[in-house]
Order: structure tokens, then sequence, then C-alpha cells
């Protein structure tokens, strides 16, 4: 019953073998040992699963396993450069106290992720807008907010200016 | 073992031969977001499903005086389409408001229209766009108005075998201003507990009303056009008055149930609220858009 199929997690081919009924982040989780997205309600509400599906961020918990194949999977795992140093949004999150538990984090530092890369200079209204399908029960978002600033500020070469005002 | 075939046809064509082959047994899959939800509360346990995601061939935004909008398109894509933005700003208003980006970029209008939910976002705007959907089988290709589509919940017109291809949206009238409003508890990730869109078209004068179509989400069995207070408005100069009666007469002309989302009463109330908001939204549009 198990099908073969191949895709790109984080830049590396993989082949696995899977079931058909079965969804991206199990796969991710228990077969590729990539256990950087959570399953929190596993329907779609939550997005502590998200994940980039050729750059696109979705609900790795709801997306059927054989859509993957032949396409380019990014997790939290593949943000970090070669040489181990955070990714600059992940140490935005360190910075700005955009991390409590850490349950949502990999979720809604994918969220964004994809938002910086399409608009590098959001306004917070963007921001909100962009993570809306990313709960977290610590924060209150306030910090979260201000760590996608921090990293936007940060990854557009902002950060001096921000930094003499702060 | 609870599950099941997966297919991935890479054509409409092989799709409908497919649909033909497993009938009753097979269940058709575009972006999922229902039918992985569904599946996995044991709503559904089809036999085979059916993939509809990568064909390029239902996934377009076309113009050209009207609008043609592929099934397979998700709502992401048109979120982002500029052109939807100017020209069809209700859909715009539907679309980037519908669940999370994560459930945008895999969620189709397709799936949305034909998982047909009372409270589907973008049934109210393709009803007040007077939208005809392309039906395909093997057996050929037939259209039915979008006011005809929807049965009741989750219950379409579609026959076994069929699958829609596109929705099809002839040009507005001149000075036309369109929107679309959704009452939720909270501003993100939630289905309306009502949704109003209305479309007015203006005379020259751009204060008399020559067409009005009022389409109501969550207020009936199925999506509904609120015939009453469209005939109200026509020829009648629209302002906050006549928006408020006709607002009145949508309310009455609804029949919402009380659920755990909302109770009947206050469905109507808002119904009464949302229909001259939305009116008035439509007339702003409309004299940008004449401005421009
Ligand atoms: C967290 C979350 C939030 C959501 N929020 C909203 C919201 O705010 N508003 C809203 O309206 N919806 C919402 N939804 C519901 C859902 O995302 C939408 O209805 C979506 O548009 C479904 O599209 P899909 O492509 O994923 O459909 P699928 O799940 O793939 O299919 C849905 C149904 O349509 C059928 N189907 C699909 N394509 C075709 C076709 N071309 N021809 C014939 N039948 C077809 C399928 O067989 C199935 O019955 C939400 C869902 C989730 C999980
Ligand atoms: S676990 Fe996927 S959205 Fe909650
Ligand atoms: S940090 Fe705990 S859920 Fe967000």
């Amino acid at each position: 019953m198990k099908l073969t199929i191949g895709f790109s997690v984080n830049g590396d081919s993989v082949e696995v073998e899977v079931l058909p009924h079965w969804n991206l982040l199990k796969v991710l989780r228990d077969v590729l040992e990539l256990t950087g997205a959570k399953q929190g309600c596993g329907e779609g509400e939550c997005g502590a699963c998200t994940v980039l599906v050729n750059g696109a961020p979705v609900n790795s918990c709801i997306y059927p396993v054989l859509e993957v194949e032949g396409k380019e999977v990014t997790t939290i795992e593949g943000l970090m450069d070669k040489s181990g140093r955070l990714h600059p949004i992940q140490q935005a999150f360190l910075e700005k106290a955009g991390v409590q538990c850490g349950f949502c984090t990999p979720g809604m530092i994918m969220s964004a992720f994809a938002l910086l890369k399409a608009n590098p200079d959001p306004t917070e209204d963007e921001i909100r807008h962009a993570i809306a399908g990313n709960m977290c029960r610590c924060t209150g978002y306030v910090q979260i907010v201000e760590s996608v600033q921090h990293a936007a500020a940060v990854m557009s070469g902002r950060s001096q200016e921000r930094a003499g005002k702060e | 073992m609870r599950t099941f075939e997966y297919l991935k046809p890479a054509s409409v064509n092989k799709a409908l031969a497919l649909l033909d082959l497993y009938g009753d047994q097979a269940k058709l899959i575009a972006g999922g977001t229902d039918v992985m939800v569904q599946w996995k509360k044991r709503i559904i346990s089809p036999q085979v499903l059916i993939s509809l995601r990568n064909l390029a061939e239902l996934s377009f935004i076309k113009f050209g005086g009207g609008l043609e909008i592929g099934a397979g398109t998700t709502h992401r894509a048109l979120e982002l389409s500029p052109e939807i933005r100017e020209h069809f700003p209700v859909i715009h208003d539907a679309v980037s408001n519908l669940g999370s980006v994560q459930v945008r970029n895999s969620g189709t209008i397709g799936g949305n229209i034909c998982n047909a939910a009372p409270s589907a976002d973008t049934a109210p705007p393709l009803l007040v766009l007077d939208t005809n959907v392309r039906i395909a089988s093997t057996k050929g290709e037939r259209t039915v108005a979008i006011r005809d589509f929807f049965r009741g919940p989750s219950r379409t017109v579609l026959q076994t075998g069929e699958l829609v291809t596109l929705f099809s949206i002839p040009a507005p009238l001149p000075r036309t201003g369109m929107a679309y409003s959704k009452h939720t508890r909270r501003k993100a990730m939630d289905l309306p507990i009502v949704g109003v869109a209305v479309l007015l078209s203006f005379e020259e004068d751009l204060k008399t009303c020559r067409k009005a179509a009022i389409a109501l989400g969550v207020a009936a069995p199925t999506p509904m056009r609120a015939a009453n207070a469209e005939a109200f408005l026509a020829g009648k100069p629209v302002d906050k008055t006549t928006l408020l009666e006709a607002g009145k007469i949508a309310s009455e002309e609804a029949s919402p149930r009380t659920t755990i989302r909302g109770s009947a009463w206050y469905r109507k109330e808002i119904i009464r609220v949302l229909v001259r908001r939305t009116g008035l939204i439509c007339m702003e549009r409309a004299k940008g858009a004449a401005r421009s």
C-alpha cells in the first residue's frame, strides 16, 4: 500500500514511503524527524504546523502528502544558515521576546518569513494580516509584531537608524 | 485501516473519466481545506480522492469585458490580483478575509462554492455579480446560474460525474459600486455570522439606482438574493434612508437559524445594519470609479 514520493526539503532531495492519507506534517515529523513544525489543532485553525510549499505558507496538517511530490518544502529548520547562525527573523524573536512557550514560534516565523520576502517593509496591519492564521496563547501578539518589525529593519539594513532612535 | 486512494489526473478530461469510473465512491479534492478537515473528523470517508490541485487549466483569472475565474483558482491568487481589487472589489473583500493566508494558499473558489456551506464567503459576491457556473462531465458541458446552483446546506445541482470548471461573470454596468461585509466575532479566521454583498448601479446623476443586487450569507439554508429589497431600491434615490429600508426588507426576506454562532433575531438585526453599511460603501466606490 505504501507509495514512494520524492520532493525537496530545505534544499535537500528526499524520497519517502508514505500512505495516501498521510498529511505533510506527519511525514515531516515522524518520517523525516523535522519536529520544528508542531501539531496543534490538526484542522487548519492554529497555524502551528505552518511550512512553505513552493514558497507559500500552508497548513501542513491538512496538506495531503502526495501533493508535495516534486515540490519544494521549507521548514523552520531550513532558515538557519549552513554555519548554524540563526536567521534574522529567529534572532529578532529572541531579542524582542516574541517567544514564550515557543509552541507557535516555528509556524509564526514561517508566516513572517513569507511576508518579508514579498513585502520587506510591512505596516503593522500587514503584519497582523499575514499572521492572522497563527495563534499564540502566550504573548498577546504585541511582542511578535515587534519581533517582525525588528527583523524587517535588520534585514533591510535599517537597523542602525532604528536602534539609534530606541 | 481507514485510508483512501489518492489520484492525480493530468487533465480535466482525465479527472472526468475517473469520476465516471468510480462514481459515488469518489470525491473531488481541490485545496482540501474542507475535504481534509471533513475526512479527519470522519464526516466523509470516500474510497477515492480525485485531485484537481495541479491542473493549470482550472487556475486562471481572465478579463475581457467580463471576468472568468477558473474553479481551481486559489483565494490567495484572487486576493493578490490588482485587477480584481480594482474592478471586482466585492470579490477582493471576500477573499482577503477568508480564513488565513495558509488557508487561502490552498483553498479555491471552486471548493468554496461546491462545498456549499451557507457561510461560504465567496457565494454572496458571486450571487450579486450574476455569475454563471460552467459544469463539465464526460457527456459535455452545461451552464447554471449561481442562484440556481445551491440546493441546501452542502447540496448543489452537481450530479455524479460532474465538476465545475469556471465561473463566468458578465461586465457590470457603468457607474457600479460593489462591496461585501462579513460580520464576525473577531477580525480574522472566523466564519461569518452574517455575510452581505451589495452591488448598486447608478444612473448618470450617480444618485438614482438603476440596478440593485443584494445577497445574504448564513441567512437561509443556502446563500440567497434578497429580491424584494432589490426591487424596492430600483429607480429610487440611494441614501441612508432608502438603504435602511432596503435593509429592513432584506432582513424580513431572510430566514436565518439560531446556531451556536448567533441567534436568528440577532442575524436579522445584523442584516438590516449591514445592508445599509455595505450600500454606503457601494455609493462611495461608484463615485470613485466615476471620478477616475
Ligand atoms: C481554518 C479554516 C478557516 C476557514 N475559514 C473560512 C472562511 O472564513 N470563509 C469560508 O467561506 N470558508 C472558510 N473555510 C473553508 C474552506 O477553506 C473554503 O470553503 C475553501 O474555499 C474550500 O476550497 P478547497 O479548494 O480547499 O476545497 P476542497 O476542500 O478541496 O473541496 C471542497 C468541496 O468542493 C468539492 N469541489 C472542489 N472543487 C470542485 C470542482 N471544481 N467541481 C466540483 N466540486 C468541487 C469537493 O469535492 C468538496 O466537496 C475555512 C477552512 C479552514 C480549515
Ligand atoms: S496543527 Fe495545523 S493548523 Fe493547527
Ligand atoms: S509563545 Fe506560547 S503559544 Fe506563542
